[in-house]
């Protein structure tokens, strides 16, 4: 093109094309400087936010690929009481409105109804993390899906995308006691928080790692929700009963919710009647 | 140029009278109605909608389906004609330009009206991740807003540099002709680039406008939820975005004919050929919106089933009937039986249909996330007043804005209607039609 162009500007009156060109070029070089500090903006910015957080210390590498937790809720014993709701609403300060894990009753074919705790079921190909413009939600080494609140822009895209209703809002600041407004704030305790981030279950990640069990697992007096590490292959629920995790799946016809949509949930599921 | 064409269309820039400001006035204050709105809302949190955690996305994200469609108008007429050579374009590109810039800055807040940390928008930059449709349409309504910006501006430097010359306007106005008009002198090398450098932009834009409202239609496509999981989503949002694009031109040409006596320029051809084009892709869209809803409807999967049910039976009738029928057939019929030549029915029309693409947006949006995903009741919605407020805001900032701009520059294009007398090819019409200006 600049071939064409000089032609071009050569057949016009000389000192008016002459000016011209110029302040084409000027144009260009003040695009150009505009564009290229926009960029040394943001690349400047990524390079001294890893440097005031450096990744040793980042949260949310902790955890160790040698765990990979998962859930087994026995719908044949639990009675839909709510234990677990409350047990996980007092542990973790969840502001109101919102049901980390819920109970839902469920009729079933042949008319009868029985009852469905469902936390975030952490699942291994999560539409919530895949579709996070910023990264705030996201998988930690052990396989835990979490919410980065102090990242978190609001956008509820990932709400959008959860296809179990698992995520909330804060829509307006939540109320916390003062024990939970002195806490220090990580995505495995995500409190206190503010208003215009979104919330969920962390399948008590914190807890996993240091070897005791999720707030819904002991607190539930039937002792249907057993939980444990995939690698070793056992569960444990909140009675100290330990079970084999793939031999109690297979045999006792364990499935998952809406196992068609390819989510790949961590958390099973044992019929309510078998 | 002749000198009359240029007095006549700066008029409206050189005159203003009380009925401006009488007009002005309430849009200003309705605007300011938002804001406050919105104040609120940054204050308190998005509580004071009616969004709750089932139904997380409603009015805010259906205006920005809504405006990001209208702004489609600049690209269709403008560019889809220039390529193609249709001279009858000139005198209403300009109008078309500046509903797409001016739709896209008003579409492109809504998105960040409906975040819950607006102050964080910035990690979208720190943080992007490509993987997220939502990055997607950050990246394409940028591009789109920086090629329609300046696919407006280039058409816009010769009148610029016109009413420099004239001295149109008091200091302000001269001072920025001035310096938008960079240099212009009207020589035949400097023609010789613009019209290479508008023909160039032409070409890009159109492959832009596509993706944006492709990319747009891909944020619920993308995801697994009952009435969004749809391979027809890409090109029913880009139809259906050209057809309310062209509905609103259709207006702004009605009311500005009439305001600033544009009649010399803006004939009843423009009507009529706009009008068909109009007619033609609501009869795609009524194609397109029948393979979605049929499709759905014959098989019978459960939730599929009572997505429907609730649309056409259920809480949602009204809107889903108002915009079948009085969005999309009744333009239909209105425009068959007046054979398009009516301009005050053909005004009729384009309001149904936008109105209509309106309902559109929002039955797309809210009945989906209202759909049990899991063993629950239905879950409602109903907005609040503040986001009617901003609503109500948005939609008169549109209308203030484009006000504004016809008080900044002449909305038709001075040099290129001036261009077509006396030697240029002589207008051509629709065939079979014989239009008496
Ligand atoms: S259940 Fe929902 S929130 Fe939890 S990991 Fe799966 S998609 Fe994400
Ligand atoms: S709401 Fe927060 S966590 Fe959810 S997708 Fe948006 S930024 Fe990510």
């Amino acid at each position: 093109m600049p071939d064409a162009d000089a032609k071009g500007e050569a057949s016009d009156e000389a000192p008016q094309v002459g000016k011209d060109g110029m302040d084409r070029r000027r144009f260009l070089k003040m695009a150009g400087i505009g564009a290229g500090a926009v960029a040394i903006l943001a690349i400047g910015s990524k390079f001294l936010a890893d440097r005031i957080v450096p990744a040793s210390a980042d949260p949310r590498l902790r955890g160790s690929t040698s765990n990979s937790w998962v859930m087994m809720i026995d719908l044949s014993k639990c009675d839909g009481c709510g234990a677990c709701t409350r047990a996980c609403d007092a542990a973790h300060y969840v502001p109101s409105g919102q049901s980390w894990i819920q109970v839902y009753t469920v009729q079933d074919a042949t008319g009868g109804t029985y009852h469905l705790p469902r936390p975030c079921f952490h699942c291994r190909n999560a539409p919530c993390v895949k579709v996070c413009p910023v990264g705030a939600t996201y998988v930690d080494p052990d396989g835990t899906v979490l919410v980065d609140q102090t990242r978190c822009i609001g956008c509820r895209y990932c709400m959008a995308a959860c296809p179990y209703n698992a995520r909330f809002f804060n829509w307006t600041t939540p109320s916390y006691p003062p024990a939970a407004l002195a806490h220090t704030y990580s995505p495995e305790e995500p409190w206190p928080t503010t208003k215009g981030v979104v919330m969920k279950c962390v399948f008590c990640a914190h807890h996993a790692r240091e070897g005791t069990l999720p707030e819904c697992v002991t607190g539930c007096p039937m002792g249907a929700i057993y939980f444990g590490n995939e690698n070793e292959d056992a569960v444990t629920n909140g009675m100290g009963e330990t079970l084999p995790f793939r031999k109690t799946l297979q045999t006792q016809g364990g499935f998952r919710w809406k196992e068609e949509l390819g989510t790949d949930p961590r958390v099973y599921y044992l019929p309510a009647r078998r | 140029m002749p000198q009359s064409d240029l007095e006549r269309l700066t008029a409206p820039v050189r005159r203003t009278t009380w009925r401006f400001y009488a007009v002005v006035a309430p849009l200003a204050a309705i605007v300011a109605l938002g804001a406050y709105a919105y104040y609120v809302q940054f204050t308190t949190g998005l509580g004071v909608t009616g969004m709750r955690d089932y139904v997380s996305w409603g009015l805010y994200i259906s205006n920005f389906v809504f405006f990001i469609g209208v702004s489609h108008a600049g690209t269709l007429i403008s560019a889809i004609l220039r390529v193609s050579g249709a001279e009858w374009r000139k005198p209403i590109t300009r109008m078309a330009e500046s509903i797409t810039v001016i739709a896209i800055s008003v579409g492109a807040l809504f998105p960040i009206i409906d975040l819950g940390h607006p102050d964080r928008i910035l990690n979208l930059l720190f943080y992007g991740r490509i993987q997220s449709a939502v990055l997607w349409d950050f990246i394409s309504i940028a591009t789109y807003l920086t090629g329609s910006l300046l696919y407006l501006y280039l058409p816009l430097i010769p009148d610029l540099a016109a009413m420099r010359e004239a001295k149109v306007g008091g200091r302000f106005r001269r001072a920025l002709y001035g310096f938008l008009s960079m240099k212009w002198r009207d020589h035949p090398g400097q023609r010789w680039r613009l019209k290479r450098g508008i023909a160039i932009m032409a070409v890009l834009i159109i492959p832009i406008a596509v993706s944006v409202h492709t990319v747009v239609s891909w944020i619920f496509g993308m995801t697994l939820r009952v009435g969004w999981h749809s391979t027809i989503f890409g090109p029913y949002f880009v139809v259906g975005a050209i057809l309310s694009g062209i509905a609103t031109i259709i207006l702004a040409m009605a009311v500005f004919r009439k305001v600033y006596h544009l009649e010399k320029w803006i004939k009843p051809l423009h009507f009529r050929n706009l009008g068909l084009m109009m007619l033609a892709l609501d009869l795609i869209l009524v194609y397109f919106t029948l393979s979605e809803y049929l499709t759905a409807a014959y098989g019978s999967e459960s939730a599929d089933t009572a997505w429907l049910n609730a649309l056409a039976f259920g809480p949602y009738a009204y809107l889903f009937w108002g915009m079948v029928v009085g969005g999309l057939l009744a333009p239909v019929f209105i425009l068959a039986l007046t054979r398009v030549k009516s301009v005050a029915w053909l005004v009729v029309a384009a309001v149904c249909v936008n109105v209509g693409m309106w309902f559109e947006r929002l039955l797309i949006v809210v009945p989906a996330m209202a759909t049990p995903q899991m063993p629950v009741n239905w879950a409602s919605y109903s907005p609040t007043w503040v986001e009617w407020s901003i609503t109500a805001g948005a939609i008169a900032g549109f209308v203030l804005l484009y006000a504004v701009f016809s008080k900044l520059f002449p909305l038709v294009s001075v040099w290129e209607v001036s261009e077509e007398t006396p030697e240029a090819k002589p207008t051509p019409r629709p065939v079979g039609e014989e239009v008496t200006p």
